[in-house]
């Protein structure tokens, strides 16, 4: 009994949350790995990208909440979905006409492109913060629950209870939906192989007959919906901070970098990876140890290795380790 | 290289921010439209072209070169001589100062290289002329991006052309070896099914034998009547295949005539084929 009650605790208090967390890092790698691979440089504005996604998403939500439009026990935001995405797609392609564009057409050298993207971030940033303020939203509708602590405690008899937030379910279902049309894409589709060519060799895809703007349209408009699909599952999950997700940038990087740069699979196990060293290392272990330790060893303390406080430090660390020891990262991406 | 401070990276090599791999040298520009032009006397004629890289000096000085179906024109000369200097300008990879390209009639001067390549023009580098991490296959469906018709047919005479590659299709061409790379990179070019086919050095770095065996998978594709137009280190070799030859010596030519001619010239074989 004591073993069943570790376990369900273990998968309430660390496997679920990092999970749900592993996927939405893992939808942003995916979109830092994407722009790294085909446009050749790390993209800074890359959190506030996803806050912008997730603004205009909740935007529609409210605007669709007070027309009385819901899915039921679904939040209204995945209604409003396509339509951030549409807008954030429309912001992304944009900028890319506005600055990146200029910088291409000079042959800037990709660190170049980096600051650029530095420069785009607080701009985003800024844009974020003036339509929506620095505060705290909330956008969460429909049925908080799939599984309730309560219902399972009685459904088990176990003394331990088991949630699982209709957030949780729905940010795994949606990353996994969204890294196998991904995947399909890239692999089978005519566009996406020409995007694979593009970033293989760029003089070599020209020669080919690609169009350079073309792949870099598709890009933009892939990451588009990466970005407001993680901002979006991110905010119902957690809350929406314009500045949460600025911090986002560290875990994402690390997530990407872990994984290998330029390599989707990585950038998902990579998500995974910080997902899960975040949540385990920022656990207080008493409740698990208690059930599976006999009395006499029961931790006094909390048995917390780090405070919740540094979390990112976790993430930072890990990018360290990797960067010194494999720098390739865990899939064989490009970073040296 | 050209002053130009956005190319400059101030010794940056963090590949964590940045990917340098495959990043693209062939430096952008506007192309313009092709124009009727007066039927020339060659199908493919680079004339009397004068030019050089953005706005350096002039690398290229009142350069003729021109090739016609079903022959091999090679273009030799010592290193520096601007050799494939002479192909990318036909290939509109530099600014043409002076001077036509002539393809097929038209006046193609002003067209950027990815609108040559829709013209019906195949260009193979001489270094990164594969995609490493793509398979074989996809590799030549990538040559094969600008049709949008049925190439299989196309697919399957590369495959008879090179049969290795049929072998190894589902393999990543970074996987082969050089020999087998150049086949690649020649197969990826032949898939647009172009009116002309350049290779710069298709033989650079791979042994004797495989040379041989490179330069007659050339004679093939050159006796399907597709011109080509090649430049070659192998100066000897190149000019036994060759119907024309091209000697040039910093950037104007310096001898002109059959591959046969050029062989037996005394001073060509003084200068250049080593007595």
């Amino acid at each position: 009994m004591d073993l069943l009650n570790a376990i369900v605790a273990l998968t309430n208090f660390v496997i679920v949350p990092a999970v749900s967390y592993g996927s939405q890092l893992a939808l942003g790698a995916l979109g830092v790995t994407l722009i790294y691979g085909i446009l050749r440089f790390s993209n800074f504005a890359h959190g506030d990208t996803m806050a912008f996604g997730a603004m205009v998403t909740i935007l529609f939500t409210w605007w669709f909440q007070g027309m009385g439009l819901t899915l039921g026990p679904l939040p209204t935001a995945l209604l409003a979905l396509p339509f951030g995405i549409a807008v954030t797609a429309l912001l992304l392609i944009g900028t890319d006409r506005v600055v990146y564009r200029f910088y291409r057409e000079q042959k800037a050298k990709p660190v170049i492109l980096v600051i650029v993207s530095l420069g785009v971030m607080f701009i985003m940033n800024g844009i974020v913060r003036f339509i929506i303020g620095p505060d705290d939203q909330q956008f969460a509708d429909g049925a908080r629950f799939i599984v309730s602590a309560r219902d399972f405690k009685e459904w088990s008899g176990l003394d331990e209870g088991l949630a699982i937030k209709t957030s949780q379910g729905l940010t795994v279902i949606t990353t996994i939906i969204a890294v196998a049309l991904l995947f399909w894409f890239l692999n089978r589709t005519r566009t996406g192989k020409s995007m694979r060519a593009y970033s293989d060799n760029e003089d070599l895809a020209l020669l080919s007959g690609i169009n350079p703007e073309r792949v870099v349209m598709y890009t933009w408009l892939i990451v588009a919906a990466l970005t407001t699909v993680a901002g979006v599952l991110y905010g119902l999950d957690k809350s929406f901070k314009p500045f949460t997700y600025f911090q986002l940038l560290l875990p994402i990087f690390a997530s990407a970098i872990v994984g290998g740069l330029g390599s989707p699979l990585g950038a998902i196990a990579g998500g995974f990876v910080i997902a899960f060293s975040e949540v385990t290392i920022t656990y207080a272990w008493k409740k698990v140890l208690g059930y599976l330790l006999p009395d006499a060893l029961e931790p006094s303390g909390l048995v917390q290795l780090l405070s919740t406080d540094y979390k990112f430090a976790v993430s930072f660390v890990i990018l360290l380790i990797v960067l010194l020891f494999r720098p390739t990262g865990l899939f064989r991406g490009k970073s040296v | 290289m050209s002053g130009n401070p956005y190319q400059d990276d101030r010794g940056n090599k963090d590949a964590s921010i940045t990917k340098r791999h495959g990043v693209g040298e062939i430096p952008y520009r506007k192309g313009g439209k092709a124009t009727p032009a007066a039927k020339g006397e060659a199908f493919l004629i680079g004339d009397t072209m004068t030019g050089g890289y953005g706005t350096g000096p002039d690398i290229l000085h009142e350069c003729t070169i021109a090739v016609n179906p079903g022959e091999i024109a090679v273009i030799v000369g010592p290193n520096g001589a601007g050799k494939s200097t002479a192909m990318k300008a036909v290939f509109g990879m530099l600014d043409v100062r002076s001077g036509h390209v002539l393809l097929d009639g038209e006046d193609i001067t002003a067209l950027s290289p990815q609108d040559r390549v829709i013209k019906g023009m195949g260009f193979v580098p001489q270094t990164n002329n594969i995609f490493t991490s793509l398979t074989v296959e996809e590799n030549l469906e990538m040559g094969a991006f600008i049709r949008r018709d049925d190439f299989r047919g196309t697919m399957a005479q590369v495959y008879d052309l090179f049969p290795i590659l049929k072998e190894k299709r589902n393999q990543a061409a970074g996987e082969l070896s050089g020999g087998q790379r150049q086949q690649v990179a020649v197969g990826r070019a032949l898939m647009t099914r172009p009116k002309v086919l350049m290779l710069d050095e298709p033989t650079a770095g791979v042994s004797p034998i495989v040379m041989d065996e490179l330069f007659d998978r050339i004679i093939e594709v050159a006796r399907t009547g597709i011109p080509i137009l090649m430049v070659e280190q192998n100066a000897r070799q190149a000019l036994e295949i060759a119907d024309k030859g091209y000697v040039l010596v910093q950037g104007r030519n310096a001898f002109t005539g059959t591959g046969k001619e050029l062989l037996e010239d005394p001073e060509v074989r003084k200068s250049f084929l080593g007595g």
